[in-house]
Order: C-alpha cells, then sequence, then structure tokens
C-alpha cells in the first residue's frame, strides 16, 4: 500500500477502493464548515497580537499553593519555553490556560478573549483554535490511528460521522492523512494505537493536535516519555511543523537546551512564582540551572 | 551491623478500631439470633438430607422426561439470553446518564443512579411477579424480569467503568473543543470496552442463574418443573432439574470465562 495513500473504511479489506495520492492535495485540505458541520472558528480581533495574555494567574490545591501572581504574554507566532523544578505548576499553569482547571486567581485573555467571560460553548469554540500535545501522548488506545487524528478535528466539527475513519467524510479522512503524512506515520493509519511505538504515539499525538491547524499550540513535556534520540527527533519535526505553520506555542520541557534551542523566549517558575522572562538568545543553561536549585 | 529497633509484628488497635471490632461481633450475633440460627436444628438436619438424598436418587433420566425438561431448559437460556442482551443494549443510555463528570450534570447523574438502585433493591423474582401480573404467565414475563434487573446491574457497573478510565484521551479532546458527547463516544466509550464486556457476560451469567427459578411464580423456564417435582414429592425428577441447572450453569460460566479472555484477551 502506498505510504500516502487514504486507507479503506473498512479494517479487514485489503482492497483499495479510493486511492488519493495527497501529494498533489497540498497544502493539506482545509475543511468546508458548510460542508461538514456548524462553523466554530472563533471571532479574532486583527488588532489582536497576543494569542495569550495571562495576568496575576494563582492556583492552589487545598491550603497549597502552587503559584501566585502569575502574569506573561505570548505574541502571535512566538514559541515560549515553559520550565522549572517538578511540582512548580507548569502543567498545572498550561491547563489553566485552557480553561481546562479552574484559576483561582487573575484572568487569561486567550486569542483575544477573557475565558472566564466566555459560556462553555464559547470557550469550547475557542478551544477550536487551540491543541494540546501531553506528555503522555493521550490517544484512544483501542482505535486505529487515522481514527484518533480525525478526533483532532471533533473541536471544528461534531458528530457521529467523525467518531470512525470508516464513517468520516472524505474531507476529513484526507486531511488527517495529510497530518500524519506530515508526521511520516501515513503508511501506519489503519494501525491500533496501542500497537505504537512510545516515538510513534507522540507522533501521532502530534498530527492530532495539527490537523484542525490551530492557532496555538500547548505541549507539555512532549518528549519527556521517550528516549533521548527518540525525543529529539520528536522536538526537532514538531517545532519545524508549526514554525511552518506559523502557529504560537507554549511547551514545557525539563531538558534545557530543548527551552533554548525552540523557544523564542523562556518562563522560568520557582517558589511559586514567575522568576524568569527573557530571550532565549539572552540566556545560557547555566542561568536555567538556577530555577532547579 | 547499626543498632536498628526491630517493629512490632502486630499494632496495637487504637480504641475507636476496638470499639469497632467489638460492634461488628455484637452485629454478627444479633442477626445470628434474629435468623433463627439454632444449633440443634443445624445438627439434626443430616439425617433428614440423608432421607432426602435417599429418595432423590437415582434422579429421573427417563427419555420423555429428558427431553420435556431439556425444552424447558432451551426456554429457560432463551429468557436468560433475550432478558440479559436487551438489558444490556439498553443500559448503555443509562449508564451514559449517570457516568458522574461525562456527559450530565450532578442532578441528572443522582436521579439516574438513585433509579438504578432502585432496580438493584428489587430481587429479581420479585420483578418477575410484578411483570407476571403485567403481562401475564409465560415466558415473556420472566424475559422482562430479566432485562429489567441487567438494566439495575450492567447500568451501574458500566457507570463505574467509565467513570474509572483514563482521563487523558478525554482531556486532549476537550483541549481541541470536543463536544462532551463526541469525548464520552470517542474517548471515554472506547476505553471502556473491556470493562464493559467484562460486566456483560458477568450479566449473562447472572440472568441464566436467576432464569433458572424465575418459573418458581410462573414466568417461564425449567424453575416450574422444580417446583412441581417438590410440590408431587417427586424427588427424583426435581433432583434432575437440580443437576441440570448445576451442569448448564457450570458450562455458561466456563464459556463466558472463555470468551472473556479470547476478547479482552486479543484486545488487550
Amino acid at each position: 500500500m502506498c505510504a500516502r495513500c487514504i486507507p479503506t473504511r473498512a479494517t479487514r479489506s485489503s482492497t483499495i477502493s479510493s486511492v488519493t495520492d495527497l501529494r498533489t492535495t497540498e497544502p493539506a485540505p482545509t475543511l468546508a464548515p458548510e460542508r461538514a458541520g456548524a462553523p466554530c472558528e472563533p471571532v479574532l480581533n486583527p488588532l489582536q497580537d497576543h494569542d495569550i495574555s495571562a495576568r496575576a494567574l494563582g492556583k492552589s490545591f487545598g491550603k497549597t499553593q502552587i503559584f501566585s501572581e502569575v502574569s506573561f504574554r505570548l505574541a502571535r507566532g512566538e514559541a515560549v519555553a515553559l520550565v522549572g523544578a517538578n511540582g512548580t505548576g507548569k502543567s498545572t499553569l498550561l491547563r489553566c490556560l485552557l480553561g481546562l482547571i479552574p484559576m483561582d486567581h487573575g484572568t487569561v485573555e486567550l486569542l483575544g478573549q477573557d475565558i472566564s467571560q466566555l459560556s462553555t460553548q464559547e470557550l469550547r469554540r475557542m478551544r477550536a483554535s487551540t491543541g494540546l500535545v501531553a506528555q503522555k501522548h493521550n490517544l484512544v488506545p483501542r482505535l486505529s490511528v487515522l481514527s484518533n487524528v480525525i478526533h483532532g478535528l471533533l473541536g471544528q466539527f461534531s458528530g457521529p460521522r467523525y467518531w470512525s475513519q470508516s464513517f468520516a467524510p472524505q474531507d476529513a479522512r484526507e486531511a488527517a492523512m495529510a497530518a500524519l503524512d506530515k508526521v511520516g506515520l501515513a503508511h501506519l493509519a489503519l494501525r491500533r494505537a496501542d500497537r505504537l511505538s512510545g516515538g510513534q504515539s507522540q507522533r501521532v499525538a502530534i498530527a492530532r493536535a495539527l490537523v484542525s491547524r490551530p492557532r496555538l499550540l500547548i505541549a507539555d513535556e512532549p518528549c519527556a516519555s521517550l528516549d533521548p534520540s527518540a525525543g529529539e527527533d520528536i522536538m526537532a519535526m514538531f517545532f519545524e511543523l508549526v514554525r511552518r505553520e506559523g502557529m504560537t506555542v507554549i511547551f514545557t520541557s525539563h531538558h534545557l537546551e530543548h527551552a533554548l534551542t525552540y523557544g523564542d523566549r523562556v518562563l522560568g517558575l520557582a517558589g511559586g512564582r514567575l522568576e524568569l522572562d527573557a530571550t532565549a538568545a539572552s540566556l545560557s543553561a547555566s542561568d536555567l540551572r538556577g530555577l532547579y536549585d | 551491623m547499626t543498632d536498628i529497633a526491630v517493629p512490632t509484628r502486630f499494632e496495637r488497635p487504637s480504641a475507636l478500631s476496638f470499639l469497632g471490632y467489638a460492634a461488628g461481633i455484637m452485629i454478627f450475633l444479633w442477626a445470628l439470633n434474629g435468623a433463627g440460627f439454632s444449633m440443634e436444628k443445624a445438627l439434626s438436619s443430616p439425617p433428614r438430607f440423608a432421607d432426602f438424598a435417599a429418595r432423590a436418587f437415582p434422579p429421573n433420566l427417563a427419555p420423555d422426561v429428558l427431553e420435556r425438561l431439556g425444552w424447558k431448559m432451551v426456554e429457560t437460556l432463551q429468557i436468560a439470553f433475550a432478558g440479559a442482551a436487551t438489558g444490556i443494549v439498553l443500559s448503555l443510555p443509562m449508564a451514559l446518564l449517570a457516568a458522574r463528570g461525562l456527559i450530565f450534570g450532578p442532578v441528572v447523574n443522582t436521579v439516574t443512579r438513585t433509579g438504578l438502585g432502585f432496580i438493584r433493591a428489587v430481587p429479581d423474582i420479585a420483578w418477575a411477579l410484578v411483570f407476571v401480573v403485567a403481562v401475564g404467565l409465560g415466558p415473556f414475563a420472566g424475559t422482562l424480569a430479566i432485562m429489567i434487573d441487567t438494566i439495575g446491574f450492567c447500568g451501574r457497573f458500566f457507570a463505574d467503568d467509565m467513570e474509572a478510565v483514563d482521563k487523558g484521551p478525554s482531556e486532549g479532546l476537550t483541549a481541541t473543543g470536543a463536544r462532551k458527547l463526541d469525548i464520552a463516544a470517542c474517548a471515554t466509550l472506547p476505553a471502556s470496552a473491556p470493562a464493559f464486556v467484562s460486566t456483560a457476560l458477568f450479566a449473562l451469567e447472572k440472568a441464566v442463574r436467576s432464569s433458572t427459578i424465575l418459573g418458581l411464580v410462573g414466568a417461564g423456564g425449567i424453575g416450574i418443573e422444580l417446583k412441581v417435582g417438590f410440590d408431587l414429592f417427586d424427588y427424583p425428577t426435581a433432583m434432575t432439574v437440580i443437576l441440570m441447572i448445576a451442569v448448564v450453569v457450570i458450562l455458561i460460566e466456563a464459556l463466558s470465562t472463555w470468551v472473556r479472555q479470547k476478547i479482552i484477551g486479543e484486545q488487550r
């Protein structure tokens, strides 16, 4: 089977009923909302130049304060590394930015809108322009790679047709295959997600996050569960893709070299405060090590 | 070697723990008293049991009796399969309503869970009596009783299974703006599938056991043969029924275990 061909809908069949060479469809096809579901694009302010504006964020779990008075902004297209020792609240902060965990204090403007003022539905629509790549790839283990990637479109298109690759509209399948091709795994489209290696799983998770072409990507230690070599490959591939697409990225990493190599700017959490906010070019690894003391 | 203190083998219980143990023993003795437990009766029962066994053995293996009981057993299994399968299918929407933090809010979750709790609280034989009144004597009443009993069992455990799955995939989809129903369908249900298979097979085993006695209240199946056997003091035939039920239930349990291993084992 050609590595770039869209697989058959029926997984048991080895016959390819329709073959499309996605090389002729570059760039990846975008989905027409009127064809496949309700339009979910957030209303964007064309003058707005920050995708995230966080002001005086604070979060506690019970009586334990995780962080407080954390403020920063992310310019559109910027890649920002968030570093800090274990337990400083990096993952919690990332989830607060998307409203996945409620904050105790402060405000977050996501793509120009204060998320605390949004209704559940408005927040959901807002998230259609965001993506999350987690440390643990978070694929649905029993489903095919292609179905998992198509699920990345669920923010924009809802309904049973998008639940499985077998029933998904052709343009969704083509978009998912294009995303898989970008991460080099188009040939594994019909493999079950739980039969992939760690590196392959993380590539699929990246394809799922990219398939909807989000404006903002949040990556929580995307290579933490991988061996150093696979981790380097994943980071290089991930940032090559997001740079090409002009996406805004905030990512966490314990690899200080990754923070300095892939981040335009570095934020450092220590002692529950944002202790560092500087351009990567102005920093060295020894500057960052101080955050871990 | 450094001088280290070896810990005591048993920790002395706290006063509260001690009171708890004492209360447990008191409740057990109180329950035995209320249950009419009598050592005298227990010791005098073996001769009576031996008398019954002597009159019941050998079981009645006459071809016409075996044929009649065989068809009744087939009907029993039909009641069990039809009732359990329908109940398992209807349990899924109930479980989606009952699962906390999945699609619906706490009010819907609590109301549904209370309803499922009520269904479970009423014994299957009582449901059979209700359905005999509602739809008349026969296997259909038994099928409905098994179905409602299965909904109570599977609805609750399917909901628990869905609440217990890894939340990572759900979070990944939430971050892309997916709706709750899509998240349940794409992340929660596939992750719960092995647990669902296991629960559904337990429900089927339970249904087969239940269906063998629903005939006692006229709800179809082989239970009526057991009742008639005892009522007419035809103990050999009653023994045949008991042995037949035991063999079928053991076979169904073995089959269920094999299917469970086959499905869950292969799909990891």
